[in-house]
């Protein structure tokens, strides 16, 4: 934690308010629905940086970069400014950034909410705004009063200076504005924290418990159009002919539009949309993937997996060690496709001006979205605005601007604002997928059990080519988790095959690591159970070096009653390392009539500091539950280029009276801050698989288990 | 013309009798509380009380509610005081939030026939409702706080959100 904190210089406040500030204010003042409070009434309000307005009655706005899509970032984000500004959590209102250059990850190269790092990039980012915030508004307080600022002190929103001279920041937050942002401004230590690190309530659960929220879906606009969509039913078909005479004569419908994406009716309400929807006649150009299914994606990631693949990482000298080694191991492991199915369908509203645009839209990419709709509507990027809206549920599927297009274009057609709605079916047929994976894995031991060579080929389609072609790195969105496997095995190969499948893959919850983490931790208790070992103590092994693995592992077993499960109930282990988190757990399971139980998850997890722990703990739950669903029942599968599942009758999602038992365990720490809104979900698929194979000595190497179980049950 | 009466106000909307009541309100009534999530009656994100029970308004034509009593999460109370919606926000249970409204109407109408439901009982009467994110061990809790909570009639004039260090999220409007 010595690493000094960037500065937020002025040049870089100041080109965030060039680029983007007027948008900020704008937000600020526009009337507000159901949150109780009404900006518009506002008193005048200063910027005092990128994520900070003070009104002149004190009101202080927190501008949150990130998008709400659950996770809790309108909560952490804000505990991270107000911990240095000196005020309760309380007085704080949270609005959602625009795009602007301040605003961007750097660890994500753009505006962008994902890969779990919103608290990383946070971290010191809004402390410092906090501090160098506060600092300027004491120095104005100084000023007023002719004072040395070292004789002021902050409390809940106001300075003291001597002999009983009080203001509050708004009294001071318009000189504060035009001072020079301090320099050299000290963070506290994290014995001073009075907000980080202790539970607080979410800021966004009022307007989620009365209706209020504003989702994507629930933007109201004047002369608000909604719009349905038809797509070709094939992946990757187009529009070949189309008779639309029927439907532009059901009540209501303005106007229909064939685009790129497909078919857009725009109507004065959605059902009337939906409804003209099935009355047109389009024929489909189905496109090259009028043949593919399953057996199809199977072989072509078969047939490619033949080759060397591109060494991702090699240690020591894998190939040859595998040979000598006194006993060898073999296995293949396989991932299906998955949906996101977040419970808010893809939307997009767009209202097309001459030469504007404004976007109202639940997206995890404000700057990808901005230049969709630009392009869309023939604009340049910076004519349009973008509100992010909350999220019903993001799991990457919002890093997709696939839904905006057809929302702006509708717009243009109709001059009007158009609400663009995907249906359920409309989502679930045409998703970016989880891509599907082929992992070969080979391991060595020697005399002593051993594990002292590893090998890992995977064969899957690329994410990253497609949706950043210009990133260099050609491994990151398939083998990122296998590339840092924690255990200390000197000869190690991991190397990856790109084997594209003809349609689009995207990011889904835990992008690599839940197909890496399947085939590690489940071929790690292959070989644990080949040496002859317990798999917490064959994985302790292999982690001498590492402590706060070790504590992690120890910790879930002796929570779990490791070697002690219930009578008829079986355990099995998982671990992980990723996005700087360390996190394991143990499932414990009965097979009964040929099903999987899950009747408890013990969960311990170590993400170095917590912000926030009681959303900490809520993340760790969501992704056991996303970790459950995907290694359950989760399965995309393609019949003539075409989805077969359609809803949530045939995309099994997780019910409350599924739900195991969870213990889930935080580990205090004070390392820098590690991900959790993915972290959970990878390990859930092996523990189960594991303790799978501790109760029917039935391995299984594919995925989702019902139906990998039923074979293999089938089979004996 | 179609006469609803919807949290204890008399509506009339123009809208087409096939058009589902989720629609209606949406659309029609700008009540957007209620969600969209499956249209067929498979999530429970547009759950709300019908003369007192949990239905799914995706799937219930505007002809068959005409002059019955609906209530939405709008109507469940002016100002989040009721006990399944305190409950929930003392547990903290939403995360993206969008199915909550959907679970709060399902909870509401399980508290009204059963005011200390157990385990099993919530188990079945929420079995119909989905969360994506996972907030299925909170909703429980919150359930029986909420039971807690109606017994003992509800903590008085406590703001429970505001007292415990929420602050408000603002909509990005125009």
């Amino acid at each position: 934690m010595s690493r000094h904190p960037p500065e937020l210089t002025r040049r870089r406040f100041l080109g965030t308010a060039a680029g983007a500030g007027g948008t900020v204010l704008l937000a600020l003042t526009l009337p507000s629905f159901g949150g109780g409070q009404k900006p518009g009434a506002r008193a005048a309000s200063s910027q005092l940086n990128a994520w900070l307005t003070i009104g002149a009655d004190n009101s202080i706005t927190v501008i949150v970069d990130r998008s709400e899509m659950g996770q809790g970032v309108y909560t952490a984000l804000p505990m991270l400014l107000v911990e240095e500004l000196e005020i309760s959590l309380d007085a704080v209102t949270v609005v959602a950034a625009p795009v602007g250059d301040a605003y961007v990850n750097v660890g994500n190269g753009g505006q962008v909410t994902g890969t779990s790092n919103s608290v990383q990039d946070a971290w010191e980012k809004l402390r410092l705004a906090g501090a160098q915030a506060r600092t300027m508004l004491v120095a104005a307080a100084a000023g007023r009063w002719g004072v040395d600022p070292g004789l002021c002190h902050v409390r809940n929103g106001s300075i003291a200076g001597p002999a009983g001279k009080t203001v509050t920041y708004g009294d001071v937050a318009a000189a504060a504005a035009k001072l020079p942002v301090p320099k050299g401004v000290k963070l506290k230590p994290r014995s001073d924290f009075q907000m980080i690190g202790k539970p607080r309530l979410r800021t966004d659960s009022a307007s989620k418990v009365d209706g209020s929220a504003e989702f994507g879906i629930d933007v109201k606009l004047p002369g608000l159009l909604y719009a349905a969509l038809a797509q070709c039913p094939v992946l990757g078909g187009k529009v070949s002919a189309l008779d639309s005479a029927a439907a532009e004569a059901m009540p209501g419908v303005r106007k229909v539009i064939v685009t790129d994406g497909g078919v857009v009716i725009v109507a004065e309400h959605f059902w009337q949309a939906l409804s003209a929807r099935n009355a047109l006649k389009v024929t489909w150009d189905p496109g090259g993937n009028a043949h593919l299914d399953n057996a199809a994606i199977r072989a072509m990631l078969e047939a490619a997996s033949g080759g060397q693949g591109l060494p991702a990482r090699s240690d020591g000298d894998a190939v040859n060690v595998l040979k000598s080694a006194k006993r060898s191991l073999h296995s293949v492991y396989e991932v299906p496709l998955l949906a996101h199915a977040p419970m808010e369908p893809m939307n997009c509203t767009a209202d097309v001006k001459p030469a504007a645009c404004d976007l109202y839209v639940g997206t995890q990419v404000q700057q990808s979205a901005q230049a969709a709709a630009a392009t869309a509507a023939g604009l340049n990027p910076a004519q349009v605005r973008v509100f992010t809206t909350l999220l019903g549920g993001g799991f990457g599927r919002r890093l997709e601007v696939d839904f905006i297009p057809a929302a702006v274009i509708a717009s243009k057609a109709v001059g009007a604002p158009v609400k663009l709605i995907w249906t359920r079916e409309d989502d679930m047929s045409h998703c970016t997928y989880r891509p599907p994976a082929r992992e070969e894995v080979r391991g060595g031991l020697d005399a002593e059990g051993r594990l002292i060579a590893w090998s890992l080929h995977i064969t899957s389609p690329s994410i990253t080519a497609r949706a950043s072609p210009s990133t260099a790195d050609p491994f990151d969105s398939v083998v990122e988790a296998a590339l840092n496997c924690p255990y200390a095995v000197p000869n190690f190969a991991l190397t990856y095959t790109r084997r594209e499948i003809g349609i689009d893959v995207g990011y889904m919850r835990s992008v690599s690591h839940a197909p890496n983490c399947f085939v590690i931790e489940s071929f790690m208790d292959e070989l644990a159970a080949a040496a002859g070992k317990d798999p917490v103590e064959f994985r302790l092994g292999l982690l001498a070096a590492k402590p706060r693995h070790a504590h992690v592992l120890r910790t879930v077993a002796e929570r779990a009653g490791w070697g002690l499960p219930k009578p008829g109930r079986h355990q099995g282990l998982a671990f992980m390392e990723g996005y700087s988190t360390r996190i394991a757990q143990v499932a414990e399971i009965s097979v009964e009539a040929g099903q999987v139980k899950v009747h408890k998850i013990t969960c311990v997890v170590d993400c170095g500091q917590m912000v926030n722990p009681r959303i900490v703990e809520s993340q760790i739950e969501s992704g056991i539950v996303f970790g459950l669903t995907a290694a359950l029942w989760g399965e995309v599968t393609l019949a003539g280029g075409r989805v077969q599942q359609t809803n949530f009758n045939s995309y099994r999602l997780l019910r409350g009276n599924e739900m195991p038992e969870l213990d889930v365990h935080l580990v205090e720490s004070d390392a820098a801050p590690g991900g959790i809104g993915e972290s959970a979900v990878p390990p859930v698929a092996p523990a189960i698989c594991n303790a799978i194979f501790a109760a029917t000595g039935k391995r299984l190497r594919a995925l989702p288990i019902a139906r990998s179980l039923a074979g293999a049950l089938g089979k004996s | 013309m179609t006469k609803l009466k919807v949290n204890n106000r008399l509506v009339d909307t123009d809208a087409a009798p096939d058009t589902p009541l989720l629609w209606v309100l949406r659309d029609h009534l700008e009540m957007t509380g209620t969600k969209f999530g499956c249209g067929m009656a498979l999530c429970g994100a547009c759950t709300v009380h019908l003369d007192g029970a949990a239905v799914r308004s995706c799937v219930l034509p505007l002809s068959a509610v005409a002059g019955r009593a609906i209530t939405t999460i709008e109507g469940l109370s002016s100002d989040r005081s009721h006990a399944v919606q305190k409950a929930w926000l003392e547990i903290d249970v939403p995360q993206c939030g969008y199915c909550q409204s959907g679970q709060i109407m399902s909870a509401a109408a399980l508290l009204d026939r059963n005011p200390n439901p157990s385990d099993a009982e919530i188990d079945a009467a929420m079995s119909g409702n989905l969360c994506r994110c996972g907030t299925y061990p909170r909703i429980r809790k919150a359930i029986h706080r909420a039971a807690e909570l109606q017994r003992a009639g509800g903590p008085q004039g406590a703001d429970v959100r505001r007292g415990a260090g929420g602050g408000t999220v603002e909509a990005v409007r125009k």
